[in-house]
């Protein structure tokens, strides 16, 4: 009898302890990382998992998310997801609204950039929070201009004058890339915009190409002509595929690099004290001295069975105290308006990355409207691939630049065609 | 009766000289007769079979788990692929896609001139089209020559010819992304190539930039990759040669370039055809080494038939699935053509 007694007492225990676990729901999310965010978020998502004994989250860490949009369409994929291209996803993402503790908070300090997250006519869904807000803008490496003895451009100077001064410190240092530019479309809006393009019609259409657009185009075919600009960014590689020029930046063989705040982190870490280098504001054009802004979101996925514990991990992810740890080792610029106002204290950041993040908070202020319409904008990725594709054709000379117009025009409209057919 | 046969013969061969059962049998008789069980279990159901549906038909019944692979895994995506190829939209389930007809193969043929992409509404499909006639062309006629070459090296008595079959195998066994990264440093500017023409007093050539270069190094990293293959094949066909017609060729005093083409080529050249067509099959369906080595650059200067196929499905931020659909279409049809010209290579052959 006490054998059996103990044997039931022993399964009892067992139950006991193996219930919980099978009570547990276990969610998966998507993630790719610019730098060390990745880290950060695992860390994050413990700490979560131990205050949440039902719940468990499985990051699944990806070099992009290139196979996300494919899954989201087959009603597969993961509970939540980092996506960059908020708009062209914003059909699959799961409205948390009805979940959230306290979906004022969200309004108040996540309102600008929820809009870049719904589908066009909706006005009121919460599909997730910004994991960073960025910034287009150029880092120059401030060691070659001293080598060269060459006065850096003021904060006002144009993008021209930039590309003056950093011939000449290229010329006297060796240094492979004047201007190292990303190639990528978005961060060509950056120029177009400065130049006054208006990107869009009366009727809200896109009308890409305009004069300020064309006077942009001009000045990086120019630029690749007089040798500003290398082709093995922007003339290396076919179709819409991203280049940065990370690498070479690292290497010291580029004088500037325009690319954006998602880059401090890398910088900080890669660079080191290998040289001095800087952000710096914008160059100007004759409209403006805007970037672009943009940045990533981690949201909520329709296809969801568990809702609500969705809501829960994202309520303790997106909390002031827990987002602002986030930016804050990850070397982000705020993507929530409250830390915006108050500031982020980065504690791991070196005085070079610190410097760099003040850089970049203190442009939001100078983006222009269009900046934030045209990151808004559902369709904005076809935009952006049909330009890049195009204007690199134009730099290697297989096109000429009245031909890539042409091409942009044509391939906007069929792919917007072909995304409108039901 | 033979099974009985079978069964002795297997034991004079596994009893040692002085009869004793060696202890690998002891494990390994019982262990058969368990793997055999389910077989034999199969024997019964086998013959009832056979018994309804006649001898003549059981061929029909070995052959059907094979077709039902192949019908699941090749049949049914070609159907898929072609009815995606007559629908349009972003949709991808199949019953949420608007039917266009042949609006996307009407879409890809608008051109004012095949011979000009610039001229083509979808000019990236027709560059892509260009370079790779352009790519399979000079590839094929470099692996054949390569091979060949190779080939007839490796097989003279020459030294260490076991370690060289083997050096010249082993870029095969490699994967072709790892193959083109190695290309890739040592071909970028800051590459090994570059180092070595610097320390040599020259200039740095940025490879990737200039588009004969570019193709130029996508066919030969194609050729140092893939042509281990064709030298096995021309190898086999090498020794397959009777010996007695060089014998008779050497007493003949006949010069050896005469040998080369009188003998080895027409006996080779049952061999040299099949490696030829294999070629051109793998040529038309370049992708993976090229787009890594350069990204279909410059400009559009590599960019290959799979490579746009590819990019139209996945990349673009509208997933053209349906244009995609009718360009790998398009691309099968030419494949198809391909590997019948392989088969009747293959034919003649035999016989």
């Amino acid at each position: 009898m006490k054998m059996i007694a103990k044997a039931l007492l022993l399964a009892l225990a067992l139950a006991a302890g193996v219930c919980p676990a099978l009570a547990q729901t276990s969610l998966r999310m998507t993630w790719y990382s610019d730098g060390n965010e990745g880290e950060v978020m695992a860390d994050l998502l413990k700490r979560f998992e131990s205050k949440n004994a039902d719940i468990k989250v499985v990051l699944d860490q990806v070099p992009v998310n290139e196979t996300l949009p494919v899954q989201l369409a087959s009603g597969q994929g993961p509970d939540m997801a980092r996506v960059g291209d908020m708009g062209g996803l914003a059909r699959y993402m799961l409205d948390l609204r009805p979940y959230l503790k306290n979906a004022a908070y969200w309004e108040a300090n996540y309102a600008p950039f929820l809009a870049w997250m719904r589908v066009p006519g909706d006005t009121s869904s919460i599909p997730g929070f910004m994991t960073q807000l960025t910034l287009t803008g150029p880092f120059v490496n401030k060691t070659l201009f001293e080598q060269a003895g060459i006065a850096m451009p003021d904060s006002k100077a144009t993008w021209q004058e930039w590309a003056k001064a950093t011939k000449e410190v290229a010329a006297k240092t060796g240094a492979a890339f004047p201007i190292a530019f990303d190639r990528s479309g978005h961060r060509f809006f950056a120029l177009a915009i400065s130049q006054g393009a208006t990107v869009f019609n009366a009727a809200g259409e896109p009308a890409v190409v305009d004069e300020g657009f064309k006077r942009a185009a001009q000045l990086i075919a120019e630029w690749h002509k007089s040798g500003i600009m290398s082709k093995e960014l922007w003339g290396s590689v076919a179709g819409s595929a991203y280049r940065g020029a990370n690498e070479e930046f690292k290497n010291a063989q580029a004088v500037m690099y325009m690319s954006g705040s998602w880059q401090i982190g890398q910088f900080d870490k890669t660079v080191g004290d290998a040289f001095d280098w800087v952000a710096v504001p914008t160059p100007c054009g004759p409209a403006n001295c805007s970037g672009m802004p943009g940045g990533a979101a981690l949201v909520g996925i329709k296809a969801t069975r568990h809702p609500a514990e969705v809501a829960r991990v994202l309520d303790y992810l997106a909390s002031e105290e827990i987002v602002a740890e986030f930016y804050a080792r990850s070397l982000f610029v705020p993507g929530h308006l409250g830390l915006a106002a108050k500031g982020v204290d980065y504690k791991t950041a070196s005085p070079q990355a610190k410097a760099a993040l003040k850089v970049f908070s203190d442009e939001v202020s100078k983006l222009d409207p269009l900046a934030y319409r045209l990151q808004g904008y559902t369709s904005n990725r076809i935009v952006f691939n049909a330009v890049i594709s195009r204007l690199g054709q134009a730099v290697t000379g297989e096109a000429t630049l009245d031909e890539a117009y042409g091409r942009i025009t044509q391939d906007i409209a069929q792919q917007i065609a072909e995304r409108n057919k039901k | 009766m033979s099974g009985r046969r079978d069964g002795v013969s297997t034991d004079a061969a596994q009893n040692g000289p002085a009869g004793t059962v060696p202890a690998a049998a002891i494990v390994a008789r019982p262990l058969g007769a368990l793997i055999a069980l389910p077989l034999r279990l199969l024997d019964a159901p086998m013959r009832a079979l056979q018994r309804t549906i006649g001898e003549r038909r059981m061929p029909y019944v070995f052959l059907a788990p094979n077709a039902a692979f192949f019908g699941v895994f090749v049949f049914l995506p070609i159907a898929i692929n072609l009815w995606f190829s007559v629908t349009g939209g972003p949709a991808l389930f199949l019953s949420e896609r608007p039917y266009v007809g042949a609006g996307q193969y009407g879409y890809l043929f608008e051109c004012g001139s095949f011979l000009d992409p610039n001229s083509c509404r979808e000019d990236h499909f027709w560059r892509g089209v260009a370079n790779t006639a352009k790519f399979t062309l000079f590839q094929v006629v470099a692996m054949v020559a390569f091979s060949l070459i190779t080939a007839v090296v490796l097989n003279m008595k020459i030294r260490a010819r076991g370690f060289f079959r083997a050096v010249y195998f082993f870029p095969v066994l490699l994967s072709p992304v790892v193959v083109a990264l190695i290309w890739k440093w040592i071909l970028q500017r800051d590459g090994l190539l570059n180092a070595a023409i610097t320390s040599l007093g020259g200039q740095k050539i940025l490879f990737f930039v200039d588009p004969g270069w570019a193709m130029f190094w996508a066919v030969l990293v194609s050729v140092w990759a893939h042509m281990g293959f064709y030298t096995l094949i021309l190898l086999a066909g090498l020794q397959a040669i009777p010996a007695d017609l060089y014998e008779a060729a050497e007493m003949d005093a006949t010069p050896r370039w005469r040998v080369f083409r009188r003998i080895t080529l027409p006996m080779l050249w049952p061999n040299m055809v099949v490696v030829i067509v294999l070629a051109l099959i793998k040529g038309v369906q370049t992708f993976d080494e090229v787009f890594v080595l350069t990204g279909g650059g410059p400009g559009t200067a590599t960019l290959m038939v799979v490579q746009y196929i590819y990019e139209t499905a996945f990349s673009n931020q509208v997933q053209n699935f349906g244009l995609a659909a009718a360009a790998s279409c398009v691309l099968g049809v030419v494949l198809f053509g391909l590997t019948l010209a392989q088969l009747a290579a293959s034919r003649r052959r035999a016989t």
